[in-house]
């Protein structure tokens, strides 16, 4: 009888290629993301080295962080030059070393997060990594995903493997059922909030408990996708009924008799009753509130229902990374967060530009008006995620509502694209960062679910959605 | 890649806890396609104006600190995303070691790739080092990375913790992948079984 294993342990036992005495491991990757960003000197680097891609069928690209998302982003005069060169190394780079791709015109392109899992080359119990901190998303699936340097993107390409020592086992659970209004955006912030950006340093998390059960893949994406800023570089989710439902058929997905076998695989894949976990943190779905973030880092959250912090509330050195939160943010201490009013509202990125999340967000907006003087935007994240949101109705539902509807990209998220704020402007947003500058110089970030984003852009004010429906 | 052996040095203070990468190299310099150049744009929204002059307040402006090989760093440092352009901004600079009470995951390996040595100690050491630093070019803090110990300079030394196999590496700058691929057999036969085992991945 071998020892209890969590979720983790197995996938990673079933991925070790070799380990060194001191404990080193070699580690496969089944799949390996690729965006234009943080692959141009890793390729550069193969040439130089006169390398080849090991595992091209096992590797996909896809351009995203720098593409414009205007309608008329066909046109190249859209694009910096040096947006430009990038976007155009990864065309050749993924045409050179023969990798899947999905360039700008294909209606699949969207933001490598959401392309994987909808493509179905994101399944479970495989290794995923990608160039890009938020390959954390993919663990919603019970893969073990998470992102890398470009270095270590250039030692996937040229070995499909990555040297890696074992980080330790943390549980969150989530107790319960999340109550009305509330939603997966709120569960990871909240856990955020509890445990801090530093929490989830040196462990690989795994969600659990009903809240988690009860949400929909869309959810546990959002949930895992920001596991990273808790400080872990990985968070998962055992796959069951609800995963399966959601890989099947899709265009990479195992069919007929592989189909079977990967299943009874899959169906394998969950934390033995007493596997060990170094570090739990449970929270009660029933506590979790809608949240906002008030300063510039992800840690800074809470109910909407609050008050701006005073730096003397905290300790050690957040004390001083308070007051510049505050200084930063324009914001005093004590003021109520409903106060605090909203110059734009972006809805979209691997957090939250989802089908579901453009849903949800539509529900609060429909035969609503966008408060005067706002700038709203939705960008999905995906050419498909638009394309069914169209279908839906929900595209026009945003349009009448005065929002700019979007092609696909990462846009304002991180703002490498001319979607970007000005200084001063606030943003209420459904991305994952709020730090100094993230969504462009000066640009005030208040992170928030895409319901919340919505109730915000109607009445012009961080809000609490709970009052609007 | 630059070996790490040991350094003595100018060490810029920067107590601010929650360092991110967007603050380390903001976006706008992501879209180089080349590792190198990324110096002069390190810290750029704190230690530039938006018209690009220097904001004379910003430690690595100041006279004392402009030949920093050291930052001394509150906690969590280099939170945020994975982009490499981070310790390539940092190494650009000339900065070879950051130490910090802790640093997050995937920044603290990029260090390792680029011959950056990231030191993480106890809060009551890197208070003292935060003390040291503060004395600008007065004083110069010793790291010896085959020993594993940094020291202030009034001979304070503290023992720090690394991995034996990115200690190695650091010490003989060795190409990772040149190592990796000496286990291509391995590889192949992990291959050969999933082929069995998992055909759908």
């Amino acid at each position: 009888m071998t020892a209890p294993k969590t979720l983790y342990d197995k996938i990673w036992d079933d991925h070790v290629v070799d380990t060194s005495e001191d404990g080193t491991c070699l580690l496969y990757i089944d799949r390996h993301l690729v965006h234009e960003v943080t692959s141009p000197q890793a390729f550069e680097g193969l040439r130089m080295a006169g390398r080849k891609v090991h595992a091209p069928e096992k590797t996909i690209a896809v351009p995203d962080h720098n593409v414009p998302t205007t309608l008329d982003r066909a046109n190249a005069a859209t694009m910096t030059e040096d947006s430009r060169i990038q976007v155009a190394a990864l065309d050749k780079n993924a045409r050179d070393f023969g990798i899947n791709y999905y360039p700008v015109s294909d209606i699949r392109q969207g933001i490598v997060h959401i392309v994987g899992p909808e493509q179905g080359w994101t399944l479970p119990g495989m290794t995923v990594v990608c160039g890009d901190s938020h390959t954390a998303t993919h663990g919603a699936f019970g893969s073990l995903a998470h992102g890398i340097g470009t270095s270590e993107v250039e030692h996937v390409l040229a070995t499909q493997t990555l040297i890696q020592r074992k980080g330790k086992n943390m549980k969150v659970e989530i107790t319960g059922s999340l109550r009305p209004g509330v939603t997966a955006k709120d569960i990871t912030l909240s856990v955020i909030g509890a445990t801090g950006t530093a929490g989830g340093t040196g462990y690989v998390i795994e969600y659990c408990g009903q809240a988690i059960r009860e949400l929909s893949m869309e959810g546990r994406m959002t949930v895992c996708n920001m596991a990273i800023e808790g400080g872990a570089r990985a968070g998962l989710i055992a796959p069951d009924e609800k995963t399966f439902a959601y890989v099947m058929g899709r265009p990479h997905a195992p069919k007929g008799a592989a189909w079977e076998a990967a299943l009874a695989y899959w169906k394998t894949l969950y934390t033995d009753e007493g596997a060990h976990f170094d570090k739990v943190v449970t929270i009660r779905g029933e506590d979790i509130a809608p949240v906002v973030t008030w300063g510039t880092s992800p840690e800074d959250v809470l109910p909407i229902t609050g008050a701006v912090p005073a730096p003397e509330s905290f300790s050690g050195g957040k004390v001083d990374a308070a007051q510049r939160s505050l200084d930063y943010m324009g914001l005093t201490a004590g003021q109520k967060l409903t106060d605090i009013k909203i110059d734009t509202v972006f809805i979209g990125s691997c957090t939250n530009g989802r089908i579901e999340d453009l849903r949800a967000a539509a529900a609060i907006l429909k035969g609503k008006k966008i408060a005067p003087g706002m700038r709203a935007m939705v960008v999905p994240g995906s050419g498909l995620v638009r394309a069914q949101a169209e279908e839906e109705g929900l595209a026009q539902i945003f349009i009448d509502a005065g929002f700019e509807w979007r092609l696909a990209g990462c846009s304002m998220c991180l703002a490498m694209n001319p979607d970007q704020l000005s200084p001063g402007e606030r943003c209420a947003s459904t991305s994952n960062r709020n730090f100094e500058g993230r969504q462009g110089r000066g640009g005030r970030t208040h992170l928030m679910s895409p319901q919340m984003a919505a109730a915000a852009a109607v009445t012009g004010h961080l809000t609490d959605v709970r009052e609007l429906v | 890649m630059d070996k790490f052996t040991t350094l003595t040095g100018i060490a810029a203070p920067m107590p601010l806890v929650n360092i991110d990468t967007d603050m380390i190299i903001p976006k706008q310099f992501l879209k180089t396609i080349q590792r190198s150049g990324l110096g002069k744009n390190l810290f750029d929204e704190m230690r530039y104006t938006p018209d690009g002059a220097e904001i004379p307040e910003f430690v690595l402006n100041q006279p004392a600190y402009r030949q920093s090989q050291i930052i001394v760093a509150g906690d969590n440092f280099g939170c945020g995303s994975s982009r490499e352009h981070a310790p390539w901004a940092l190494l650009d600079f000339g900065i070879r070691c950051v130490i910090s009470t802790s640093f997050a995951d995937i920044f603290y390996n990029n260090c390792f790739k680029n011959g950056i040595l990231p030191v993480v100690l106890p809060q009551a050491a890197v208070d003292h080092l935060m003390d040291d630093a503060r004395k600008g070019a007065n004083a110069r803090i010793n790291i010896d990375l085959e020993n594993q110990t940094v020291t202030a300079s009034d001979g304070t030394s503290y023992g720090f913790e690394v991995d034996a196999f990115k200690k190695h590496c650091l010490l003989n700058g060795l190409d990772d992948i040149g190592l990796t691929m000496a286990k291509a057999s391995a590889i192949d036969a992990f291959e050969r079984k999933a082929a069995v085992t998992r055909p759908w991945a």
